[in-house]
């Protein structure tokens, strides 16, 4: 089970008062770009097996968007973060390389 | 219009180990709009006498509470026959401004439970530890399948607000969690201890 932090409303609760959102730091491809560079935003999603960057809306609770960084493997969270960010905080990414050392990093 | 007012489920009542009782009709206003700015501020302190509430905070007044619901919005209680006013008075207040306001008194049921141990009856069906709500919080949470907004209203009381569609499982749900007997004994005060 995850603990989630939401940042809007500094509520800690479980995860079924949020709902997931897939892969966050996506960067939209929209009209006028190439077949692949679409292709790849609308369908390739990373996978990992360890440290993980999501998108979680806080339904039952305030219902606003933020986002969590957590390791799939150990459902351990990294921390959560607003989601008016376009990439991980230094905070976050300093926290999963003191956690996770061998972690290859977000690009 | 307003004699043909009725809430959920008039006059529902539960005894168990709490109380659980329908609260009637209950005026209800929604704002969603920039809590920091300035002419909300003024506005509601003008419609309700109250002050912005503090995260997850219920500020009460002599005839209305603002409770916080999100970053971005309040809920307003009043009498049921005031929200309308209190709303066109928001809603003059906040004209050309980024705000919406909306009454929701029809859409929204109210229960209290009332009892020392409503934190044992709600723990059975809230993913909420309800020892860190302490008097005039507001927690936002679900209860068993469905939303609901839950107000320490008093040292031995809880208000709890979910939608009208849902007043009567919510009735049922509230009925069979105190039920005589079922007490999970989470919440034991110190002073009980055997």
């Amino acid at each position: 089970m995850l603990l989630l932090t939401c940042p809007c409303c500094g509520v800690t609760a479980e995860e079924t008062e949020f709902s997931p959102g897939g892969e966050a730091h996506l960067k939209r491809f929209g009209p006028g770009s190439s077949d692949d560079d679409y292709e790849t935003y609308m369908f390739q999603r990373k996978n990992p097996r360890g440290v993980h960057f999501e998108r979680w809306r806080h339904a039952y609770g305030c219902g606003k968007w933020f986002l969590a960084a957590r390791d799939t493997m150990t459902l351990e969270v990294f921390g959560t973060y607003p989601a008016q960010t376009t990439e991980p905080p230094p905070e976050i990414i300093a926290k999963i390389k003191q956690k996770r050392p061998e972690w290859e990093g977000f690009k | 219009m307003s004699d043909l007012a009725q809430s959920a489920l008039p006059g529902a009542e539960f005894e168990g180990f709490v109380t659980i009782r329908e609260a009637g009709l209950q005026g209800m206003v929604t704002l969603r709009a920039d809590l920091a700015a300035k002419p909300v501020i003024k506005a509601i302190k003008d419609a309700t006498g109250c002050a912005i509430p503090k995260q997850r905070r219920v500020t009460l007044g002599e005839a209305a509470s603002v409770a916080w619901m999100s970053p971005d919005e309040v809920m307003i209680f009043c009498a049921h026959d005031k929200a309308a006013s209190i709303a066109s008075a928001l809603a003059t207040a906040l004209k050309g401004s980024f705000a919406t306001v909306a009454v929701v008194s029809d859409a929204r049921a109210v229960f209290s439970v009332q009892g020392a141990a409503w934190r044992d009856a709600l723990a059975k069906i809230c993913p909420v530890d309800f020892s860190t709500l302490s008097e005039g919080d507001i927690r936002r949470t679900r209860a068993a399948q469905v939303a609901a907004a839950i107000w320490v209203s008093g040292k031995e009381e809880a208000t709890l607000v979910c939608f009208q569609s849902v007043a009567g499982y919510m009735f049922d749900l509230l009925s069979t969690v105190s039920a005589k007997g079922s007490e999970p004994d989470l919440y034991r005060l110190p002073t009980e201890t055997s």
